[in-house]
């Protein structure tokens, strides 16, 4: 009896233990979440006006350039995937992974070999588990990029895209991350980074119409310019929107361990003390037992 | 009449306001856009200071790399990093 009240009183101290950290992870990505959102906003100044030079570029002149042309038979496209370094973030890592499995699907049913470039250490491990190659490996930013991560990346890429399809380059840039959209609900997306699309004009693009440039030295030497930016930039908001992203599974996650940790301390609680108290009982029972023993044998 | 005025780099806008006169170095060499000033988009050169002539004080930010963007509404310099001096 006694050895089962020790037995619960050691599980609920385990439980105890264990919802201390999970109550800490949570509170930790409670915070990042925010962060990560502030430095979403931050970048928009840069990646909205990159985005505008662009497209004002691009509806200007005619020049067929690599940024915004579709290549005649693309043969290879580079995808991206972006994922958490650690686990314990929920379903964020393995939604990721599944949209880049139906994204590289679809690449092969076109045509199209893909070649993988894993961001976190759980796409790395993944891909590697499976035997697959990688083209390349980011990990140790997923949860608090910064803009030089991003370049690294980027860096590997444009080289991908500007090396022709025969010596090993690639046609096409996807990128695969998760789209913050609350607290509660992120989608993991998949998006052609490169060749660029361009919507079509139907209405005026946000902030009025765009302007009639004139370029300096001159339109190819600004679009060459512009491709690297582009792509960082492009890169660096779906690092920051997956780390926001990671950050919230990670929270809810954690929630729900801590509120199972708190069941079942609960349950172990409430265990315990009917095992404490089944032992009083019987001990009663023993000693008006051994008392009326001793009173009748008198 | 001043012009609005944003020196923007990928991680944060490092600084923004109305100014009279922005003096950054292009590929092509140095040019002061005023307010009013055609649209035009320029390379910068890496490692260089950008002045910004607000009334009489001067701004300076050590930008690396990146453009200026000039159009009706303001300039932009959009660089790969910049800081205000």
């Amino acid at each position: 009896m006694a050895g089962q009240l020790r037995e619960y009183r050691r599980r609920i101290k385990t439980v105890q233990s264990t919802k201390k950290i999970t109550k800490a992870m949570e509170l930790i990505a409670a915070s990042r979440i925010a962060k990560a959102r502030a430095r979403v906003a931050a970048s928009r100044p840069y990646a909205e006006e990159i985005t505008r030079v662009i497209s004002a570029v691009a509806s200007q002149t005619t020049i067929a350039h690599p940024l915004t042309t579709e290549r005649p038979e693309p043969t290879r496209a580079a995808v991206v995937v972006i994922t958490s370094d650690r686990g314990l973030a929920g379903g964020y890592s393995s939604n990721a992974l599944k949209r880049a499995g139906e994204l590289v699907e679809l690449l092969r049913e076109e045509g199209k070999e893909p070649l993988l470039y894993a961001v976190g250490r759980k796409a790395g491990t993944y891909y590697r588990f499976r035997g697959r190659a990688l083209a390349g490996d980011y990990t140790g930013f997923s949860e608090q990029p910064s803009y030089s991560d991003a370049k690294a990346v980027a860096d590997a890429l444009i080289t991908a895209f500007t090396t022709p399809t025969e010596e090993g380059g690639v046609d096409e840039i996807h990128l695969v991350f998760t789209e913050y959209v609350s607290a509660m609900t992120q989608n993991a997306v998949a998006h052609r980074l490169l060749p660029m699309v361009l919507r079509e004009h139907d209405e005026p693009p946000a902030g009025g119409p765009l302007p009639n440039y004139e370029f300096e030295p001159s339109a190819e030497a600004v679009l060459d310019a512009l491709l690297p930016r582009y792509v960082e930039s492009r890169l660096y908001a779906a690092l920051l929107e997956s780390a926001a992203s990671e950050s919230a599974a990670r929270q809810r996650a954690m929630k729900s361990a801590t509120d199972n940790a708190e069941d079942l301390i609960k349950t172990y609680t409430r265990a315990a003390n009917r095992a404490r108290q089944d032992a009083i009982t019987q001990e009663i029972s023993e000693i008006v037992g051994g008392a009326n023993a001793l009173a009748s044998g008198a | 009449m001043p012009m609005r005025v944003a020196i923007v780099s990928p991680e944060q806008e490092v600084w923004s306001g109305d100014a009279d006169m922005v003096v950054a170095r292009t590929v092509d060499g140095d040019i002061g856009v005023l307010p009013g000033h055609i649209p035009m988009l320029a390379v910068l050169v890496r490692d260089q200071t950008v002045r910004v002539k607000v009334g009489g004080q001067e701004i300076s930010a050590a930008v690396d790399g990146g453009f200026v963007s000039v159009t009706k509404e303001g300039v932009s310099i959009l660089a790969e990093s910049a800081t205000i001096a």
